[in-house]
């Protein structure tokens, strides 16, 4: 969920540089350290071994039934079967990735000229903020619950409305559009609730100069605000691409994941909780997962770290 | 003057008056253009819950006979059909007893993080908060596999959890719920207790007071404000979260509200105005905690680039 963290303040001038704490008393060092380790513990035992796991599992077989022992140990078997003769493979990786351009286009610049417009206190600005924002504490599986209202074939409006008979959620055809829709619903918002905690924090006075100079709207936003908002452009990749990445929810309340639905996330959670249990299928498709998030995980600690240090 | 009115007028300092004019007239245009266009998004946004909150309130058989687009055949029978057939009562436990241990141990675990990295400068300060904010970051599905087989593999006393493991119980929940939200927690406290003036752990370390003492007593009752708007808005994510829910519990009557949607779609879907009923009763309590403490919901996610 929601990673908004963008642009911490200032280091106090009377902390100490970093790396120079002077030494605690030992009873006070005894309380730092449990103070850090009881947390820290925990997150590594319940994220960053299991994703060491993860990895581990990928080059092996396993029905996770009998102890560790029965793992037979295949090398990169799992990774080419899955590029090869595993069906769904192929279309996940396209809806992933229709997925993630959907949002890109469509309801990522929505929130964010939404959030422009707002910016600027007219009237009812609360009320429009509070629309546009409501959707977002809305689980997606409850989306796609209200959604229902919708699509369905024989008693959703849009049926209703326009005389069709489309299965939305059914058909292999229309139903990732159909799904993409309802998560822009709450899309917009979110990303309209981020941008404009980043417009908050632009200095009035860029703006104001931009105007003496005859910049109009447009030029104002592309040549001073979007470039002062940098850090907060490259959090909103971050999170578009691991939104898009981990979807699950949705497609999950619909069917599982399957018929025009595949999403890795989903094919994960099919070798594990479905009819097959194959570990190692399911842990390579989670060290893929795992890769490509890396990428942005970096990218956003960088940006994070670099804010921090910039003070 | 606000900016109501685009900032593209007349330079504000030496306008003659025409100009001004001018100025405002045309932003006036556009500010009225701007205000049509955001009322017809913004009811576009609510039609979908208010579609559910009308729809949830009319009698199957009437929508049946005359379709979704007539008026009347009201009841209140949804909401009663619905909650017993779903057994929301149930579910809604559930989710009460996963979601406030989880969000409590959230903000303890993590405050007490926060506390050491804002008030110490470590020289592993950064590494930390990278360890904590990268897992926040992690798709869950990628550790799916690991946790549920080791939560099968722990066992767990049968007063605790009459499951005897890890999974199906709420502990599972609570653990990974709190594993996960621990890094924007941490994050967010530690930046807000870094605008606490440093003197203040000065003087207390000048009177005696421990490194505990400062934490709980000093720092706690500070940051209450940034306590209260992650606890909000961690509720909702709690609350809402499905996809953990959904794979370590299988015994259905154990299931959160969030995730005990997937099993009532079969039940339901047959009837819409039963699936109107039904969202608008899960949706209720976090539309009533968003509304009631929208200020600290907001405040929660952007209190990361605002001074405090």
């Amino acid at each position: 969920m929601a990673h908004i963290d963008e642009a911490p303040q200032q280091e106090r001038a009377a902390a100490p540089t970093p790396g120079k704490e002077k030494r605690l008393p030992a009873r006070d060092r005894l309380t730092v350290i449990v103070m850090v380790t009881v947390p820290l513990l925990l997150v590594l035992f319940l994220v960053w071994l299991p994703a060491l796991g993860s990895v581990a599992l990928s080059f092996g077989k396993w029905n996770g039934f009998g102890d560790i022992d029965t793992i037979e140990w295949v090398g990169f078997q799992n990774y080419q079967d899955i590029a090869t003769i595993y069906p769904p493979f192929w279309p996940a990786i396209q809806h992933n990735l229709i997925w993630l351009g959907f949002l890109f286009l469509i309801p990522t610049p929505l929130g964010i000229l939404l959030a422009v417009v707002l910016d600027r206190e007219m009237k009812g600005s609360r009320f429009y903020q509070t629309a546009f924002y409501m959707p977002v504490v809305l689980s997606l599986a409850l989306i796609g619950f209200i959604w229902q209202l919708f699509y369905s074939r024989d008693q959703g409006l849009i049926n209703d409305v326009f005389g069709t008979q489309v299965d939305w959620y059914g058909d292999p055809d229309v139903n990732l559009w159909a799904v993409l829709a309802a998560t822009s619903w709450r899309h917009t918002g979110y990303i309209m609730l981020i941008y404009l905690a980043g417009l908050k924090g632009v200095d009035a006075s860029l703006r104001e100069a931009a105007a003496v100079d005859g910049a109009n709207e447009v030029k104002t936003f592309f040549h001073v605000i979007l470039p002062v908002m940098r850090p907060i452009n490259l959090i909103v990749i971050v999170i578009v691409v691991i939104e898009s990445l981990r979807a699950f929810d949705l497609v999950w309340i619909v069917n599982k994941g399957r018929n025009g639905l595949e999403v890795i996330g989903a094919l994960v959670a099919q070798n594990v909780i479905g009819e097959a249990t194959r570990y190692g299928f399911g842990s390579a498709l989670a060290v893929i997962m795992m890769l490509i998030s890396s990428v942005f995980i970096t990218i956003y600690l960088r940006t994070v770290f670099r804010e921090e240090r910039r003070g | 003057m606000t900016y109501e009115t685009p900032v593209a007028t007349a330079p504000p300092v030496t306008t003659a008056p025409p100009a001004r004019s001018q100025g405002i007239a045309l932003g006036r245009r556009r500010g009225t253009v701007a205000t049509v266009i955001m009322a017809l998004l913004a009811l576009a946004w609510l039609f979908p819950l208010l579609w559910a909150l009308v729809n949830s309130f009319r009698e199957y058989d009437y929508t049946q006979a005359n379709g979704y687009l007539s008026f009347g055949g009201w009841t209140f029978s949804n909401y009663v059909d619905a909650w017993t057939r779903a057994d929301f009562g149930l579910h809604m436990k559930n989710s009460l007893l996963v979601t406030i241990p989880a969000v409590l141990l959230t903000l303890w675990l993590s405050s007490m993080v926060a506390f050491v990295l804002a008030r110490f400068s470590y020289r592993f300060n950064l590494t930390l908060l990278g360890v904590f904010l990268a897992a926040n970051l992690l798709p869950p599905q990628a550790l799916l596999i690991p946790v549920f087989r080791m939560f099968r593999q722990i066992p767990v006393p049968y007063f605790l959890s009459d499951s005897g493991s890890l999974l199906n119980s709420f502990w599972a929940l609570i653990l990974v719920n709190t594993a996960f939200q621990m890094g924007f927690c941490t994050f967010v406290l530690s930046n807000y207790m870094k605008t606490l003036p440093y003197e203040i752990y000065e003087s207390a370390e000048l009177d005696g007071a421990s490194v505990w003492r400062q934490y709980w007593q000093l720092t706690m009752p500070l940051v209450r404000p940034a306590l209260a708007a992650l606890a909000t808005l961690q509720v909702t994510w709690v609350y809402n979260e499905f996809f953990w829910a959904t794979v370590l519990i299988q015994q259905g009557d154990k299931l959160p509200v969030t995730s005990a949607l997937n099993n009532l779609r079969g039940q339901f879907f047959t009837d819409t105005n039963l699936v109107a009923a039904g969202s608008i009763i899960v949706a209720l309590p976090v539309l009533v905690v968003f509304f009631a403490l929208q200020k600290q919901f907001v405040s929660g996610l952007t209190l990361g680039s605002t001074k405090g």
